[in-house]
């Protein structure tokens, strides 16, 4: 293989034999994009079913300032839950998301350069771009791209965001989601996401297990989210996030109503795995989800003087 | 000549989306050379995941010089009106030439270099690219007017034999180089011309030539098969669908965990199509093995043991997944199952898909009992009910199951899965499984009783309600999909020879609460629904090559709506209007026709009965029909004309020979055609009809119409309409063309 454009690629990591822990795949690639000009943000610190989610990506998206940032962002996907048994599916997991914004010319060579950098070698592993046009119904969002696959397993979601909440992207962003717990599995070649080495041992600490750091975890959430979680609280819950984003828009506050519209929907996505939602009533509460989040987003672009 | 290449380069082009992104290419490019006056030789096209490429072969240099002749002002015209034409031309007075007393310019066009024809055609082309979806990308994007193209577009390579064809569009200037496989070779190409392209991106990994691609796959995964004792089951649309996806396909084979084939084949089969895009293998003793053929995109270093390990793995995790599913939903009773469709709605206006489920046990019961399905043998019909009804109450169960929530389009066939491991009768499981079919043109049509019985009341009832609540199709919208429901129920029906009225079933279809409809739906919802099935019926037909006319020759009786009848009546026809004996009475009765039209005496509209349709009486087994005799002649023809007697009494004249042979002819046929159709055996009618020929044919020989008697008149002209109604007893012959 002739790799003509190693600048493209990234610094090519050197491959050993001893494969990336998942906290240094982290690192590494906080390393690889601050490099190419990302700022590295933190996990925005409330519950969501997406990175998207994160203010850094969907208020980032809209109106013309350019915006490039990585980070990595928890996500809760309550009916994903299977009490730690199945080895490929959690409840709570980690997203790598990177918005960049216009974006670039180069951003499919600058994502290959990043799985390069975490040791992922082009020579002997199938990279396929599949058609994946990504659609948000809760965020008013639309954008089109690929899943990424690695040797048949979809690693990445790769998209051009065309619209947010309801209003057309200009410029348009790029947005990279990596599945953290899938690439590792991966790179590790693990079959259960439970066995990947957590960190690399040092001196007197160990080496320790996603299990053994988020198993108990999955156990208990798994249970609560199907069996335990009081639908009439959650209910409530709905109703007063709801009302709390209309007041925030009321007082033209922008990201406080962003953030009900994004508790809203967390809660939309409880009572979902309670079974309390009916299949007539989800696309309302879908619907309803939407308005907070497009009225938050309209909010936004007014109080920043763009025009939709 | 000289022959120009093309290639639009962008990041990866959905492969859905590449055939027909090919041949909008050659159809813009064939249009944009035809406004200039060029035409290519020949076009080919080309798309790989990311180009999209066409070579027009032996193009002119130029286009051709055309003299364009513009008439102007006589010779003597006031000077403004020379001036005027002046103007418009650009010419100066002594430049026009004058003849016959009028001026003309003369305007040389001289011919356009191809390049520059190509030059602007290129951007008009990417510009009006219909991409089923496009985007905006990049900083161009901060409007929204910018370029839109499927994914962004990052190269051009535009040549006219060597020469670049200069085109800028969107930032993207046009070159001679191109890009080479995305791993394998990811630097510049500088092509030559059309005739190295191909040969130039194979060096470098890349075979631009999609049809080549899927050979490469059909043949290569094959081969892989036979190699390990198996054999490839073949998926042209995975062929296409890799071809689409690599632009160095390299098919791999790999195994799964035998444990795996416990679950279903079909959702083996259908996790490894969908969800990977694998082909899978069947053993020599025809059953699924635990073996898939994916297809790399290059050519690995370590021969593909990596790639092969990855994709088994996330197959692996896949079917773990299903698994998991099928032995959860194998817990779960299905009658448990079914009281979860309580809390589904249906429809807002038409309840849950448990009350759906309450009709059509209902229906499917009643359908048997009445014989309609399944013969009428008294002891069997109760069980057969008790089967329709049991596989009824069941068939949605699965719907509400772990595996149809992950894949609904094993809704059916899990459902079949699931019956049959609870121990339900081996005829209620299939029922279940195969009630949705057919599910479209060229689906198994189901024939087994208690299916049939399901399968025809799950439609019947998706019809019926949508039409009560005024969701009839309109147009190209149809969001129920009832043509499709409309014409499984027909294609059952004929496959099964099922005999109904029609309008009988569907009126109990409609059930009791009719009532509760009538805020949205007036009139008579099963001749609405009549109607809809005979335009699916129609469209059906003319698909299957029956003459559209014929199909309107018997549909013009009207009242028909017993299906099987109404069809054997159309093929009957068409067979017989083939015959020189059909071809020669269809023209007789044309002439007969045409001069009591012409006389006044219009075709009468034919066979208009009361209840179900005179075809219906003349078959003897409609309800509350009238008396009236199903012999010609009918009562309600033109009464201005006195009924032409039989056997000739009654008539004021001796009829000539050819006139009395011709009501002899009509004496014999008449009962025995009416007979024929009462006893639905078409062909005998057309028999029967065929012994008219030749005596039509000498009466008009030999015997004036037009006779200056009036009362010869009046009795030709009535014997003519016997001859047209005796003919309308079978189809309604003015409709046939020819």
């Amino acid at each position: 293989m002739v790799l003509d454009r190693p600048e493209a690629l990234g610094q090519s990591r050197a491959v050993t034999d001893q494969p990336l822990s998942f906290q240094r795949m982290i690192l590494t690639l906080h390393d690889y994009w601050s490099q190419h000009g990302c700022l590295i943000l933190q996990p925005y610190d409330m519950r969501m079913g997406a990175g998207t989610f994160h203010t850094a990506t969907t208020l980032r998206a809209l109106g013309p300032d350019p915006w490039n940032a990585a980070f990595v962002q928890p996500c809760r996907r309550p009916t994903d839950g299977r009490y730690g048994e199945n080895p490929n599916r959690l409840q709570h997991y980690y997203q790598y998301q990177v918005i960049l914004k216009p974006s670039p010319p180069d951003l499919q060579d600058l994502y290959l350069g990043s799985l390069a950098a975490i040791g992922i070698d082009f020579t002997k592993h199938d990279i396929r771009f599949v058609e994946d046009d990504w659609e948000s119904p809760t965020l008013g969002a639309w954008g089109l791209g690929w899943e990424v696959w690695c040797d048949g397993m979809e690693v990445t979601q790769f998209t051009y965001f065309q619209q947010m909440g309801g209003f057309d992207c200009k410029p348009v962003a790029g947005e990279l989601t990596y599945g953290l717990e899938r690439l590792a599995t991966y790179i590790q070649n693990k079959d259960s996401v439970y066995d990947l080495a957590y960190n690399d041992a040092v001196g007197n600490t160990p080496q320790l297990t996603y299990g053994d750091v988020f198993h108990e975890n999955e156990v208990e959430m798994s249970t609560w989210n199907f069996e335990v979680a009081d639908t009439d609280t959650l209910f409530d819950l709905f109703r007063k996030a709801a009302a709390e984003c209309e007041n925030c828009l009321d007082h033209k506050l922008p990201i406080p109503a962003y953030e009900q519209a994004i508790e809203a929907s967390h809660i939309f996505n409880l009572l979902n795995a309670r079974g309390v939602i009916s299949v007539a009533e989800r696309q309302a509460y879908i619907g309803r989800v939407r308005d907070l989040a497009k009225g938050s987003c309209q909010a936004w672009m007014e109080k920043n003087g763009w025009a939709a | 000549m000289t022959d120009f290449l093309l290639e639009l380069r962008s990041e990866e082009i959905p492969a859905r989306m590449q055939d027909k992104a090919r041949d909008d290419l050659a159809r813009l490019f064939t249009a944009e050379l035809e406004k200039a006056g060029l035409r290519a030789d020949a076009i080919v096209t080309f798309a790989t995941p990311r180009r999209l490429a066409l070579i027009a072969r032996d193009l002119p240099e130029a286009t051709e010089a055309v003299s364009e002749e513009i008439k102007g002002p006589r010779a003597g015209a006031p000077p403004q009106a020379l001036e005027g034409f002046l103007r418009k031309t650009g010419l100066t007075a002594d430049q026009l030439v004058e003849r016959d007393g009028v001026l003309f310019a003369v305007i040389d066009k001289p011919g356009r270099d191809t390049a520059e024809v190509l030059a602007e055609a290129i951007p008009a082309i990417i510009r009006a690219f219909p991409w089923p979806k496009s985007m905006r990308w990049g900083e161009a994007s901060s409007s929204t007017e910018s370029l839109r193209w499927v994914r962004p577009l990052h190269g051009i390579v535009a040549l006219l034999g060597d020469q670049i064809v200069p085109v800028e569009i969107a930032g993207v200037r046009s070159g001679a180089v191109t890009l080479g496989h995305r791993f394998h070779h990811p630097g510049p190409i500088t092509i030559g011309s059309a005739a190295d392209y191909a040969e130039k991106l194979h060096a470098c990994h890349v075979i631009v030539d999609q049809d080549e691609r899927r050979a490469i796959i059909r043949d290569k995964a094959s081969a892989l098969a036979d190699a390990a004792g198996l054999e490839l089951i073949e998926d042209e649309g995975l062929v296409a669908e890799n071809a689409g996806l690599t632009e160095w396909p390299v098919p791999l084979l790999g195994r799964f965990d035998e444990d795996f084939l416990g679950v279903p084949p079909e959702v083996i089969q259908l996790t490894a199509r969908v969800n990977q895009k694998y082909f899978v293998c069947r053993d020599k003793a025809g059953k699924l093995a635990n073996a898939f053929v994916c297809t790399a995109n290059i050519d690995a270093a370590d021969g593909g043991a990596k790639i092969v390990d990855g994709n088994r793995k996330v197959l692996a995790a896949r079917l773990s997944d299903a698994r998991f599913f099928y032995e959860t939903d194998l817990k779960v009773p299905l009658e448990e199952q079914a009281k979860k469709l309580e809390k589904i709605v249906f429809h807002e206006r038409l309840g849950t898909v448990a009350d759906k489920v309450e009709r059509v046990a209902k229906l499917a019961r009643w359908l048997v009992e009445e014989g309609i399905i399944g013969g009428a043998s008294p002891s069997g019909t109760t069980m057969l009910a008790d089967q329709a009804e049991r596989a009824a109450r069941l068939a949605k169960a699965d719907l509400v199951t772990g595996m149809v929530g992950e894949f609904p389009e094993l809704q059916g066939l899990m459902g079949g899965y699931y019956a049959a491991a609870q121990g339900e009768a081996p005829a209620v499981a299939e029922a279940i499984r195969d009630h949705y079919k057919p599910v479209g043109q060229g689906d198994e049509v189901p024939t087994a009783p208690v299916t049939v019985a399901v399968s025809l009341a799950d439609k019947l009832d998706i019809l019926t309600r949508f039409f009560l609540i005024n969701e009839a199709p309109t147009g190209s919208k149809d969001p129920f999909a009832l043509r499709r429901a409309a014409l499984g129920v027909i294609s059952t029906i004929l496959q099964n020879n099922l005999r109904f009225r029609l309008e009988r079933v569907l009126l109990k279809a409609c059930g009791d609460d009719l009532a509760q409809f009538e805020d949205v739906f007036f009139g008579r919802i099963e001749e609405k629904l009549a109607a809809f099935f005979a335009d699916r019926l129609k469209v059906q037909q003319r698909e299957a090559g029956v003459r559209h006319d014929l199909i309107d020759a018997v549909f013009a009786l009207g009242g028909e709506d017993d299906l099987v009848r109404l069809l054997a009546r159309v093929h009957a026809l068409q067979s017989f209007v083939t015959t020189e004996d059909g071809a020669n009475l269809l023209a007789g009765y044309k002439r007969a026709a045409n001069i009591l039209k012409k006389e006044g005496y219009e075709t009468p509209s034919p066979l208009v009965g009361e209840g179900g349709g005179p075809l219906a009486s003349a078959s003897g087994k409609g309800e509350g029909d009238s008396e009236s005799s199903p012999t010609p002649p009918h009562p309600s023809a033109p009464s201005a004309l006195p009924p032409s007697p039989t056997r000739g009494e009654g008539l004021s004249y001796t009829p000539e020979p050819a006139e009395a042979d011709l009501i002899a002819a009509l004496d014999a046929a008449g009962p025995v055609a009416a007979d024929a159709v009462a006893n639905e055996d078409f062909e005998a009618a057309m028999a029967a009809l065929a012994t008219l020929r030749a005596p039509i044919d000498a009466f008009f020989d030999a015997v004036t119409v037009n006779d200056t008697d009036p009362a010869k008149r009046a009795a030709r002209l009535a014997l003519l309409a016997r001859v047209r109604d005796a003919v309308h007893g079978v189809a309604d012959f003015s409709k046939i063309e020819g």
